[in-house]
């Protein structure tokens, strides 16, 4: 039998070619650029690569097909999702590519093969080489998450999982300070990893055993059918464990805070915003799309894990000593929030459902505001790398007024105070959920909005209610990359807050799910 | 035109005045008080320019202008007035710029700078002034909740010693209620997409027909975030902390104002758009109202601290707004309103009276002072004036408006009115005795150093106090032998409890007591103004406020109107 090339609109799948093209060449960089020239070229590479990706989605805006054999479907959602990825993925590049605040240039090592604690590592520590290869990797990443929303098919959509999933257990092992924490946290995520992507390769097995088809259209149509509910069940239950996984949703989570604080300040801001934005996205689309018309499945799954992730989230993040372990938590607790709103989804297609654009607007606003929160991190510094711990933070106001104000803008936004992004998205995903008759779910949401504000506001007392430690940490004046990332996550996080109406009325028209 | 462009501008222009104050240098201190009160003066002035432009007998809300916010949910900027909202706009008005003159010398805790609490203060006035004028719940909402930062920065920043207990709790109070009223926000665009267009438009929502189920719940909803802000019992114990712990501009302003949108919020919001709730969950209002009422007063005669015990004497009073409110009558109800102003004059100066006299003498608690109006007769008099305002007699501004609650609720809730009741009596007790510890007897405490207080005595004797020496030797003596043990006792606890930032640095001893200066004159004059004047003449007041009243009772099918309006 002779196999047909599948057809292919080069057009819709322009932003893919250009990120994962970019990928490699940064890899043909690493492996042929002369060293010296290494670094700038490969910044460079990385930002054309996911900067032309965000161009490209943008220029594609209102493309509704599905191509490549139906193994991929360019539609509003996942256009949307792609932009928020490349957008978000552009400015972690430009994190990666700060040079001023670490004293020996990068918050990469240099070699990560090196044993930590060697001769050869101490050696290494004080040299102002830099390490390359995150950026490729990174930008595989991306290219990975950009597949993974728009995937039609589940197979394609495993394939993502781990071209999204390998590079970035590798990054963040990558630490330049605290390396052992920074390897363990790798091999925490890699094994814990790998367990959610065999839960979702079972779960697409036995799907595919119930319905004949791992296109997410044809499993629809299979579900709508009735057929072989037991297997269709279970095959369902594990897809959404391994992308629950991923989405660092409660009670999956368990790998979050270790991973959040060993990997570099960088890497945990880029896994924060863009591992977030992709494993919701292919939640969305495969409840919707696939199991839309088997509502009665997941929901109670949904609705339940949502109410547990919230909590943990919210509970755990006040016990939190650690800034870093913290936004973890507070990560798990906005995946909660973020499945109210996924719960908030009338059937598919069903135009006046609310829930799929408040879902897509939160992913933004969490993400860009997660992201300068962690950006912030990176600024506070003490003797062997970031200031983390709480203690640590007192009194910032006083050292650098600018730099505790721009992280309580952060923090507010985190605990949804009005005229700021995170308050816009809560909204949207409460009124979703409420307008779906599930309001004691967003009565949860809104305790739990109140018990996580408590951890925000914390940060903000001792900020600025506190008196300095004598020997507290300094403020790194950051360079022009750091600079420009918390301009523009602490402008987007106002305008969102303030002005949302344009961004609000694109997620709306941008739900819709082809395919 | 013109006009609808004055409430705008009135949230407007201290937004502006903030940031503007904010960018100034560190060291600018006395450019930013300077600007502060001319931009909080421009806003008075847009304030009386709005009052001028109202017509009483008009629309019920006026000055309203309406521009689309977030297309997406249905959201506008809607500004207008009704009487009550407007007469609020009045009462911020006056207060800030009193506050900002109160707080003039202040000086702020170590490497904070006053320039900051200019700032955040021109800020909570645009938030104030937004909450009052919205006529829009999401946007009310919206403000309801921004309010919250800069108080909250206000208290945690330039507040007392456990000011950031204080701030953290009043905040997380708040936000609670906030979010749980969001909830109800959210219902209640809800209800309205189901029974048409999605809006949140205040006056479309008042003509919907809400399910009686849907309605209790909404009601619970609002009523929980108005009664932890107004504060009601058992939702209070984070008024007394932040009202301690507040710096006395902002506990002005916290008690005077940000207090009275919870009461507002009952008047607007639940009765109108919850007739049905409303009438059924009254009487637990009620009860809850004349347990603050009793409770509170009891309360604050058992407290040490001056500023706990004024926190407290107000949420004896937001008892008595919350009977006014809640007994369905217009009478009653434009009482309620007129209690929301005249508490905020009256507690305001007995906030700031306070403020001046811990100024002096560096300590909160009553028992480090006595004998004050025999070195300082004008503020003595100010606060004899304040505290008799606050009980309420006959005179003095509240008096008219607790008559108004009590004669307008007794037809409809004569057990609780005449519980109510009590509670004056009880506050004539807590004021008198606080004016009575303080201000009379033999020099003492903190601004009377041992020595002095003895030849001060013999001066007050030799000149103009004779009669209080000489008629009741018994009484003078018998408090100054129990006052003595209890005097020391609280000196050792003054020491931890002493302000960081205590009174202007001048030499200690005798010499720190001195009467009240320029400035402070300044600051209390407009107030006493406004207590005597509107104990006799609330005409002007009451005109703006009892057609929105009537307009809100007709609402609840109560009140003079005979209809039976929304059933």
């Amino acid at each position: 039998m002779p196999i047909e090339a599948p057809d292919l609109s080069f057009a819709a799948l322009a932003p893919l070619l250009f990120v994962l093209g970019a990928a490699c060449v940064g890899v043909l960089v690493e492996a042929f650029g002369p060293r010296e020239s290494r670094h700038p070229v490969q910044v460079g590479v990385a930002l054309v690569g996911t900067l032309g990706g965000l161009v490209t989605t943008l220029l594609l805006a209102g493309t509704q097909e599905v191509t490549a054999g139906g193994a991929l479907a360019v539609d509003g959602a996942g256009l949307f999702l792609q932009a928020t990825i490349a957008a978000l993925g552009a400015l972690s590049v430009l994190l990666f590519a700060e040079r001023n605040l670490d004293p020996a240039r990068s918050a990469f090592v240099v070699s990560a093969a090196v044993p930590a604690g060697s001769a050869r590592d101490r050696e290494l520590l004080t040299v102002q080489r830099v390490q390359t290869e995150v950026y490729p990797l990174a930008t595989f990443a991306v290219g990975g998450m950009m597949l993974f929303v728009t995937a039609n098919d589940l197979l394609v959509m495993f394939v993502a999982l781990e071209v999204l999933s390998l590079p970035l257990y590798l990054i963040s092992g990558l630490a330049r300070r605290r390396r052992l924490l920074s390897q363990e946290a790798a091999v925490k995520y890699f094994l814990l990893g790998a367990f959610a992507s065999a839960f979702f390769l079972y779960g697409l097995a036995l799907v595919y055993g119930a319905t004949g088809s791992v296109r997410l259209s044809a499993v629809r149509d299979a579900v709508g059918a009735g057929q072989s509910d037991t297997l269709l069940v279970l095959g369902l239950a594990l897809l959404v464990v391994g992308l629950l996984f991923k989405a660092s949703v409660a009670p999956f989570h368990t790998w979050t805070p270790d991973v959040y604080q060993g990997a570099p300040t960088p890497v945990t801001a880029f896994m924060a915003a863009c591992t977030k934005v992709a494993a919701f996205g292919a939640i969305l689309r495969l409840l919707y799309v696939a199991f839309g018309t088997e509502e009665w499945t997941w929901r109670p799954l949904v609705y339940g894990v949502a109410i547990v992730s919230m909590v943990v989230g919210a509970v755990l993040g006040l016990t939190q000593t650690d800034l870093k372990r913290m936004l973890a938590y507070s990560s798990v607790a906005h995946a909660g929030f973020l499945l109210v709103g996924v719960v908030g989804f009338p059937a598919t297609g069903d135009p006046a459902g609310s829930g799929l654009p408040a879902v897509l607007f939160y992913l933004l606003a969490y993400g860009t505001t997660t992201l300068g929160a962690f950006a912030v991190l990176t600024l506070v510094r003490s003797g062997d790398g970031e200031a983390t711990h709480l203690s640590q933070w007192a009194g910032l106001a006083q050292r650098s007024p600018l730099t505790a104000a721009v992280m309580s803008l952060f923090l507010l936004a985190l605990a949804g105070i009005p005229l700021t992004s995170g308050f816009t998205g809560k909204f949207a995903v409460f009124r979703a959920a409420i307008e779906d008759g599930a309001w004691p779910l967003a009565l949860v949401a809104l305790l739990a909005s109140a018990i996580a504000a408590f951890f925000y506001l914390r940060v903000i007392v001792l900020m600025y209610f506190s008196e300095p430690a004598a020997d507290g940490p300094t403020v790194g004046v950051p360079g022009m990359p750091t600079t420009i990332v918390l301009a523009v996550t602490a402008a987007a996080t106002l305008v969102l807050g303030v002005v949302p109406g344009a961004v609000l009325g694109l997620a709306d028209r941008a739900a819709i799910f082809v395919g | 035109m013109s006009d609808s462009l004055l409430l705008v501008a009135m949230v407007v222009v201290p937004a502006v005045g903030a940031a503007v104050v904010a960018g100034l240098p560190k060291h600018r201190t006395a450019t930013a008080r300077q600007l502060a009160l001319g931009v909080s003066l421009v806003v008075l002035v847009l304030a009386v320019l709005a009052t001028v432009a109202f017509d009483p007998d008009g629309d019920r809300f006026q000055l309203t202008t309406s521009v689309p916010w977030i297309p997406g949910f249905g959201v506008d900027f809607a500004l207008g007035v009704d009487g009550i909202a407007l007469v609020m706009l009045l009462l911020v008005g006056v207060l800030v710029p009193v506050v900002v003159l109160a707080s003039w010398e202040d000086t702020a805790p170590p490497n904070r700078s006053m320039r900051t609490f200019f700032a955040w203060l021109l800020l909570l006035e645009a938030c104030m002034v937004g909450v009052f004028a919205a006529t829009d719940v999401f946007l009310f909402y919206v403000f309801f909740e921004a309010m919250l930062v800069p108080m909250y920065f206000i208290v945690g920043s330039f507040g007392g010693p456990r000011r950031q207990y204080a701030a953290v709790k009043f905040f997380l109070y708040s936000l609670v209620g906030g979010l749980v009223m969001l909830a109800a926000v959210i219902g209640l665009y809800v209800v309205s997409e189901a029974a048409g267009e999605g809006t949140f438009a205040f006056e479309s929502l008042r003509q919907l027909d809400i399910d009686p189920g849907v309605q209790r719940l909404l009601f619970l909803g609002f009523f929980v975030a108005f009664a932890i802000k107004a504060p009601l019992v058992p939702l209070h114990t984070w008024l007394p902390d932040a009202g301690a712990e507040a710096p006395v501009g902002g506990a002005v302003l916290l008690v005077g104002v940000l207090d009275k949108v919870g009461t507002f919020g009952f008047l607007r919001y639940c009765l109108p758009l919850f007739p049905e709730a409303s009438r059924e969950f009254a009487p637990l209002v009620l009860v809850l109202a004349v347990a603050g009422v009793l409770y509170a007063a009891l309360l604050a005669m058992g407290q040490t601290d001056m500023k706990r015990l004024v926190s407290y004497t107000s949420i004896a009073h937001f008892g008595f707004i919350a009977l006014g409110v809640f007994a369905f009558t217009t009478e009653a109800g434009t009482g309620a309103v007129l209690y929301m102003v005249n508490h905020g004059i009256a507690t305001g100066l007995l906030f700031l009276v306070v403020g001046m006299l811990i100024a002096r003498g560096g300590s909160r608690l009553v028992g480090d002072y006595g004998g004050v109006a025999s070195r300082a007769p004008k503020l003595a008099g100010v606060f004899l004036v304040a505290g008799l305002a606050s009980l309420a007699l006959p005179g003095t501004n509240s008096f008219v408006s607790e008559f108004l609650v009590l004669i307008g609720s007794f037809p409809t809730r004569p057990v609780f009115t005449v519980l109510a009741t009590v509670g004056i009596i009880l506050a004539a007790l807590y004021v008198l005795l606080l004016y009575q510890r303080t201000m009379h007897g033999p020099p003492r405490g903190v601004l009377f150093p041992a020595g002095d207080a003895a030849d001060d005595a013999a001066d007050g004797a030799a000149g103009g106090a004779a009669p209080h020496g000489a008629t009741a030797p018994p009484a003078g003596a018998g408090h100054g032998a129990t006052a003595a043990p209890a005097g020391g006792g609280h000196g050792a606890h003054g020491a931890t409890a002493t302000l960081t930032a205590p009174a202007p640095a001048r030499s200690g001893g005798a010499s720190r007591m001195y009467d009240l200066t320029r400035r402070e004159t300044l600051v209390v004059a407009p107030l006493v103004a406004l207590v005597l004047v509107l104990g006799v003449y609330p005409q002007p007041l009451i005109r703006l406020i009892e057609p929105a009243v009537a307009a809100t009772m007709s609402d609840v099918g109560a009140g003079s109107a005979p209809s039976e309006g929304t059933d």
